[in-house]
């Protein structure tokens, strides 16, 4: 009883102890973001004078909603290219025997630890020469590749999971096997595609080194990018509150998929790396 | 009838591996074609003198721009500090890591509240947690460098720049790693740890001789990842410092040379090192890993 009472508060403490962690961090830019720009330089880590101006500022900055665009359009057709395929490609991996397929997976892992740097300067030149520099399809065609790999590991670790027999009953009542997939394998696989979608938009989501090569003007750029191009010169001089106020914007579409897939985005990040 | 059936199967199986074949087809062609063309590119392009503010210049000058590179003491502070972050921010990463990893596997109270909150710093776009840690560490802005010692400007100094970059990247990624880390001590059986416990086993002893042998093909899978993720750190350099005072990684001196400087030729030839040193690395892990490589069949 009292060592079990001793662990509790045990726990307890190593909980607190997370929280301070995870959240100091990104309630210190919550915090700026409130602020008063009179008051940016108090050093306080609570503000002393509220204001939501900041949040006004870039709101009514071009830019930024123009950068938000961006990164919610591109963010998505990447992540639903990705998932299209990834669904198929995992499922071959998972289900069926063919040639390649350690070929394929041996790529996807090359890709997934690729320095996206090497790729900058011949992506940079051939989209010059295509038209496809500052376009969406510039930045779409990189996150799909760096997203595919994470998305066929993950999606074929789920696939695994799925019992085969079902799978072999609907062939057996007389099912093709691209039917026995997509009517019996893809319903049991959706909560899998949904942790990959999202692991996958997060990716697309927080990408900064290609939303900055390949753009050059807001056509494209995502939010990021824009931020990382604020001066200030449209608001005061000091750009802290929108870059703040800009940052905390970004942050709550993740805040939201943490707080309703916690479960989801666990099992996906832990099933995908590991059983590969 | 024996024979009808043998090859009603092959068929079968022919069907499957054409499926398997068209199935992988979309997702094999993009990525073969937006890095394999571009990899041979940039290999040509490192062989060139290619400076787009003097593209009447352009040559080819075989392997010139290496020794340029190779020579130069930027480059090689560049390597050395990407290594040492690198190094340092992983050796941290799997020590907390692994505290984390237990504290999420072993809680008895507030698992699912953990778990939630480890997620926000994975999750978070890294620029803005960088400006968050740029602010936090500006002179009178920030609450932390309201903490130093009176006209300190930490981010203006190498040394403590590079640990500010050490300390925004291990924030960001520990929760990452211990998940993975997470991953793996699942496979420990729970009637191991509790044989060793009976047999009078110590918490450290029943952690380095069954949990740490058990746990060795996750702990190499994400050493390996968060490795080469380290490698070519670029969101958080590029905002805390972007570079100065000596603080720029590889991944930053590519960039600069390449889209600040615009000079292709050098550019390249820095991305096909940053390349070749990520395979070196690769293959050392995956040499460590024996039979436990990723991709290999269970």
């Amino acid at each position: 009883m009292e060592a079990g009472r001793r662990s509790v508060s045990g726990w307890t403490v190593a909980n607190v102890v997370v929280v301070l962690y995870a959240m100091v961090p990104v309630l210190w830019i919550a915090s700026l973001s409130f602020k008063d720009p009179s008051t940016f330089t108090d050093g306080s880590f609570v503000p002393r004078k509220w204001t939501l101006g900041n949040y006004a500022g870039i709101f009514t900055n071009a830019d930024f909603v123009r950068g938000l665009v961006n990164s919610i359009g591109i963010g998505l057709i990447s992540t639903f290219v990705a998932i299209v395929f990834g669904t198929m490609a995992a499922y071959a991996v998972a289900r069926l025997s063919f040639p390649g397929k350690r070929l394929l997976i041996g790529v996807s892992l090359l890709i997934a630890m690729f320095p996206q740097i090497s790729l900058v300067s011949p992506l940079f030149q051939i989209e010059r020469a295509l038209g496809l520099f500052n376009t969406w399809a510039g930045l779409i065609l990189p996150y799909i590749t760096f997203a595919l790999p994470l998305t066929i590991y993950t999606l074929s670790a789920f696939f695994r999971e799925i019992p085969w027999e079902l799978e072999k009953a609907a062939k057996m009542d007389g099912a093709t096997p691209f039917q026995a997939f997509w009517q019996v394998i893809v319903p049991l696989a959706a909560p899998g595609m949904v942790t990959t979608a999202i692991l996958a938009f997060i990716f697309c989501w927080n990408d900064f080194l290609f939303a900055i090569s390949l753009t050059s003007s807001d056509a494209a750029r995502t939010a990021p990018a824009t931020i990382s191009f604020f001066t200030g010169s449209t608001q005061f001089e000091d750009p802290t509150g929108s870059i703040s106020a800009a940052a905390v914007v970004i942050t709550i579409p993740i805040v939201i998929f943490v707080l309703f897939f916690q479960r989801r985005i666990v099992a996906g990040l832990t099933s995908g790396a590991v059983k590969g | 009838m024996n024979g009808g059936k043998g090859r009603a199967l092959t068929e079968g199986q022919r069907a499957e591996r054409r499926l398997g074949l068209w199935l992988c087809a979309p997702a094999a062609l993009i990525m073969v074609v937006v890095t394999g063309w571009p990899i041979v590119y940039s290999v040509l392009l490192s062989l060139q003198r290619y400076d787009l503010r003097f593209p009447e210049d352009k040559a080819w000058i075989g392997l010139s721009n290496y020794a340029t590179v190779l020579t130069s003491e930027v480059w090689w502070n560049a390597f050395w500090v990407t290594l040492l972050i690198t190094v340092v921010s992983v050796a941290i990463e799997l020590v907390l890591g692994m505290l984390l990893a237990f504290a999420m596997y072993r809680a008895i109270v507030g698992r699912g509240l953990i778990r939630t909150v480890v997620l926000i710093p994975y999750g978070i776009v890294t620029v803005a947690a960088a400006y968050g840690w740029k602010y936090a560490w500006t002179p009178g802005t920030g609450w932390l460098a309201g903490l130093l010692p009176e006209g300190s400007a930490p981010l203006t100094e190498r040394g403590p720049a590079i640990a500010i970059i050490i300390l925004a990247e291990v924030w960001k990624t520990t929760p990452f790693m211990a998940l993975l880390l997470m991953a793996g001590l699942a496979v420990v059986p729970e009637e191991l740890l509790r044989a060793a416990s009976v047999d009078g086993a110590t918490l450290w002893q029943r952690f380095t001789r069954v949990t740490l042998p058990l746990m060795k093909p996750a702990i190499l899978v994400a050493l390996l990842f968060r490795t080469l993720d380290a490698f070519r750190i670029f969101d958080n350099v590029y905002v805390l410092t972007n570079g100065s005072q000596g603080t720029g990684s590889v991944s930053i001196s590519a960039y600069h040379n390449l889209i600040g400087g615009l000079n292709l030729g050098i550019g390249s030839t820095m991305s096909v090192l940053i390349l070749v040193t990520v395979a070196i690395i690769a293959v050392v892990f995956i040499i460590g890993f024996g039979t436990a490589a990723p991709g290999s069949e269970r």
